[in-house]
């Protein structure tokens, strides 16, 4: 009897998603527990698991298709050597697949395309193949033992995963990791589940590091003009109060970034398949570790803002980072990110570029350095910045040309506060 | 002449067999079976469901000399024993008959003859077959399912010898009620048919070699099982060492050595349950890769033999040797000769069952094997006393056992006495096959009022405790 394979809720409050590929063709055979797509949102790629056995009958939705609602048909599954139906085991007729989008809506949509629509607070209705298959007894072990059954598979009727598999995952912690290389250690090692977000950090850097090609360009910059101003303005903050502020360096130079890329617009850009995406805004990602991985809260159209409003802002953004409490427009987006280890004391490093952006700005420590002033030597405090750039859209030159525009800025920083 | 070339050939039409050739038929296979007596094997012949027929006669007697407790009076109520007996071989005839037509419908062809193996031809297995009537005839099949059972193990000395010493074969179809009987060994086999014997006004002596009755069961059930036997009249010596059959005209006399103590008893018939052995002799088994040890066919988890292409199930490829064992053996090895994704069986989840009065019924560990294998368990324990439905029915001699996991919550075993309970168990099963834990047991709302309410009581009390206890 044929049925319909629908599209699974990654999470609760997800309404839609990509459907980034099928790994089964229309006419394949399929057995219970089969990989049979992917599925994308911002947040995470899943499997879908084939819950029947049977022949993928007719794709409904081609693989790249981004908006496809839960459970909405994705898919019919026949039994072997049965018709394929006309209309889906739902009973409505087989729509029209979504046509592709043409080139110009597509370059329209690219930048938006990291930013979601506000998320839904109603409930979906269910979640189908987003929930994990796993007997309690096997769910129960798997909790206590710390393992993740997303990483497990499951031998049990349909896929479903029973005490065996979580016990041989528990015995062989790399053998659930789906093809990674099992750790040799003599001493033993202790074995953490991944975090959704740890996995999310993996697969997005792992993606940005072996398909955007990074080239690095680094600039010392003396930092004691934009010191002196800092100090200057900090005292003119009111004591107490609604009005008080408290400029750090890195709030001044998330202001110099954004007046170097308004200034500099080349850098303020997506590469996409078909299309350079040039960007209206400056939106700087600044990175804030947290307590299990990273995540990159955004100051919107930061070349506008005073250095007071992006002081307060980025104070609040950061604590509510920390407290996981950023709504998703809050750090899904973005044009250009900055990464500061400054406070570490590092002399210099180099990041990896937050796609679909095409830079990023790694700042390390100012430190008091000797520097040759005219003919003699003088002491200055220097920092030394490196911009990682995705040499698709963005060339060496052009890149070199930003550094050096953003070290005028922070060398004659009265261009921050006009 | 029909064809002789099959996907698969069925050696033995028993409850392994004839399921393996149904499965088949339905996954399209082309199949035969050779059976060499009677479709449905021991099983449904000369094992589980015969003797079914004659423990519900023996039920019936006890429950007729027990009418006062219910407020019926039949004065001196009696038996036609032939007519007893006749009933069970009815009921045989009429599932093996359901048998051979269910075959028919999945147009399965039935060889009645000896099959053995004898080569191979090309890629294909030859299987000669020596029918009834003396004639042969070669099969040819990708596959070959060895499921040819087993039977009565014959100790020396205590081989059936066709008046005294009966093995269950003979048990089954007495001429007349023996007045003293020995039945030597307590599992299944023995106690079902000492408890037969006795409900039906024989004297019986249960012996067993072991310290206990029916020893693979938890301890206490086989506490439970020989205070009920006692209670019946059955004599009970375990621990026991059978001396030397004196055989006389008339009768038997033998010295039976327990507790210190040597027994010079005297029977008319005694029953030989000491076990089974594989049929393995003359299916051609010899030089080829099969490996046979104590009488049953080597075999891997998908019932795999030395030899590709050849599998073998139920009894003779070795313990537990239940049918249903075998029928569940045969569905997963044709699934897996079709090319189906199976799961290997786990012996700790099949359920066994003995008939006797009180009936016992039990799944996976008991409490001392659980702890044996290192874990650390929970138990709880209900007696029928406090069941209403058993009060009711007059059947308040009745146990439930249940064996967690104290750390997971894994229904290690459940084990039970007591009326109906064969018919329970399988709450349990499904609990331990679908790896449910006390949390799901707890949860589940039991129907009032059965005697099922004391499996849900039986979890609790391993944990909060019993309600009604």
């Amino acid at each position: 009897m044929a049925t319909d394979i629908l599209m699974p809720a990654l999470s609760p409050t997800m309404t839609e998603g990509k459907l980034s590929r099928w790994l089964k063709q229309e006419g394949d055979k399929v057995s219970s527990g089969d990989v049979i797509a992917e599925i994308e949102t911002d947040k995470a790629t899943m499997e879908v698991e084939a819950v029947d056995e049977g022949v993928l009958g007719r794709i409904l939705v081609p693989a790249g298709t981004e908006g496809v609602a839960v459970n909405a048909p994705i898919a019919i599954l026949v039994d072997d050597g049965e018709a394929v139906p006309d209309a889906t085991a739902s009973g409505n007729a087989v729509a029209e697949a979504p046509k592709e989008k043409s080139a110009v809506e597509q370059a329209a949509a690219a930048p938006a395309a990291k930013v979601p629509q506000a998320a839904s607070n109603a409930p979906t209705k269910s979640a189908p193949a987003g929930r994990v298959f796993a007997s309690p007894l096997a769910k129960r072990i798997a909790k206590d033992a710390g393992v993740n059954l997303a990483n497990v598979k499951g031998s049990g009727p349909n896929g479903r995963i029973v005490k065996r598999d979580v016990e041989a995952a528990k015995t062989a912690p790399a053998a659930a990791s789906k093809g990674a290389a099992a750790p040799v250690a003599p001493g033993g090692f202790i074995s953490t589940p991944l975090s959704s977000m740890r996995k999310v950090i993996a697969r997005r850097l792992t993606e940005s590091k072996t398909t955007v090609p990074h080239f690095y360009v680094s600039i010392d910059m003396q930092l004691d003009a934009l010191l002196a101003l800092r100090s200057q303005l900090n005292k003119a903050s009111p004591e107490d109060g609604p009005d008080a502020f408290k400029l750090s360096v890195n709030d001044m130079l998330v202001k110099a970034a954004a007046l170097a890329l308004r200034r500099v617009p080349g850098l303020n850009v997506s590469f996409t398949e078909d299309a350079l995406i040039q960007y209206n805004d400056v939106d700087i990602s600044i990175a804030v570790s947290i307590p299990d991985g990273l995540i990159t809260p955004i100051i919107r159209q930061a070349d506008k803002k005073t250095l007071r409003e992006i002081s307060n802002e980025t104070k609040d953004l950061v604590a509510r980072a920390r407290a996981g409490k950023l709504k998703p427009e809050e750090f899904q987006g973005g044009s250009f990110s900055i990464s500061n280890m400054g406070m570490f004391g590092v002399t210099s490093f180099s990041a990896i570029i937050n796609p679909p952006q095409a830079g990023i700005l790694a700042i390390a420590a100012g430190e008091k350095r000797a520097v040759v002033k005219g003919d003699a030597l003088a002491v200055a405090t220097v920092m030394t910045a490196t911009l990682s750039a995705d040499h698709r859209v963005v060339d060496g030159a052009l890149g070199a040309q930003w550094m050096s525009t953003l070290r005028s800025i922070v060398e004659n920083p009265i261009a921050l506060v006009i | 002449m029909s064809t002789t070339e099959f996907d698969l050939v069925v050696i033995g039409g028993g409850p392994g067999g004839y399921v393996a050739a149904l499965r088949a038929a339905q996954l399209k296979l082309s199949v035969a079976v050779v059976e060499a007596n009677h479709l449905g094997g021991i099983c449904l012949n000369w094992g589980c469901i015969p003797t079914k027929a004659l423990l519900r006669a023996s039920e019936i007697n006890h429950l007729l000399h027990d009418l006062g407790q219910f407020g019926f009076a039949a004065d001196n109520p009696r038996f036609d024993f032939q007519k007893v007996v006749a009933r069970s071989r009815a009921v045989s005839k009429q599932l093996s008959g359901g048998v051979a037509h269910l075959l028919k419908k999945a147009k399965v062809p039935v060889f009645d003859g000896l099959a053995k193996l004898s080569g191979v031809s090309g890629k294909k297995r030859k299987i000669e077959v020596t029918l009834k009537d003396g004639a042969k005839t070669v099969l040819t099949a990708t596959n070959v399912i060895l499921a040819t059972g087993a039977r009565a193990r014959a100790l020396p000395g205590l081989e059936p010898d066709g008046k005294f010493v009966w093995s269950y074969r003979e048990a089954l179809v007495p001429e007349e009620l023996p007045k003293r009987l020995l039945v030597i060994g307590s599992g299944a086999i023995g106690t079902e048919f000492a408890s037969f014997y006795r409900n039906m006004g024989s004297e019986v002596t249960l012996v067993e070699v072991a310290d206990r009755v029916l020893p693979v069961e938890d301890e206490e059930i086989s506490k439970l099982a020989r205070t009920a036997f006692e209670k019946q009249g059955m004599k009970v010596l375990t621990g026991a060492k059978v001396g030397p059959l004196k055989k006389s005209s008339l009768e038997v006399n033998v010295d039976i050595e327990a507790g210190g103590k040597t027994h010079s008893l005297t029977f008319d018939r005694v029953i030989s349950a000491v076990g089974i052995v594989g049929n393995v002799e003359n299916i051609g088994l010899e030089g080829t890769r099969i490996v046979v040890e104590k009488t049953h066919i080597v075999t891997d988890e998908l019932c795999r033999t030395g030899e590709s292409g050849v599998y073998a199930i139920g009894d003779v490829a070795g313990a537990p040797w239940l049918a249903h064992k075998a029928s569940h053996e045969a569905v997963m090895c044709v699934e897996s000769i079709a090319g189906r994704h199976v799961h290997p069986i786990d012996a700790t989840k099949i359920p066994g069952c003995t008939y006797c009065r009180p009936q016992i019924a039990s799944v996976g560990y008991t409490e001392a094997k659980a702890k044996a294998a290192g874990y650390e368990v929970r138990v709880g324990r209900f007696p029928f006393i406090g069941n209403g439905k058993a009060i009711a029915m007059g059947e308040v001699d009745g146990l439930v056992k249940t064996v967690f996991d104290a750390k997971t919550g894994e229904l290690l075993g459940a084990h039970m006495i007591g009326a109906e309970v064969t018919e329970m168990i399988q709450g349990y099963v499904i609990a331990r096959s679908g790896e449910l834990t006390e949390a799901e047991l707890k949860e589940t709302v039991f129907p009032h009022p059965t005697i099922s309410e004391s499996m849900h009581e039986a979890v609790l009390a391993a944990y909060d405790g019993a309600l009604h206890f």
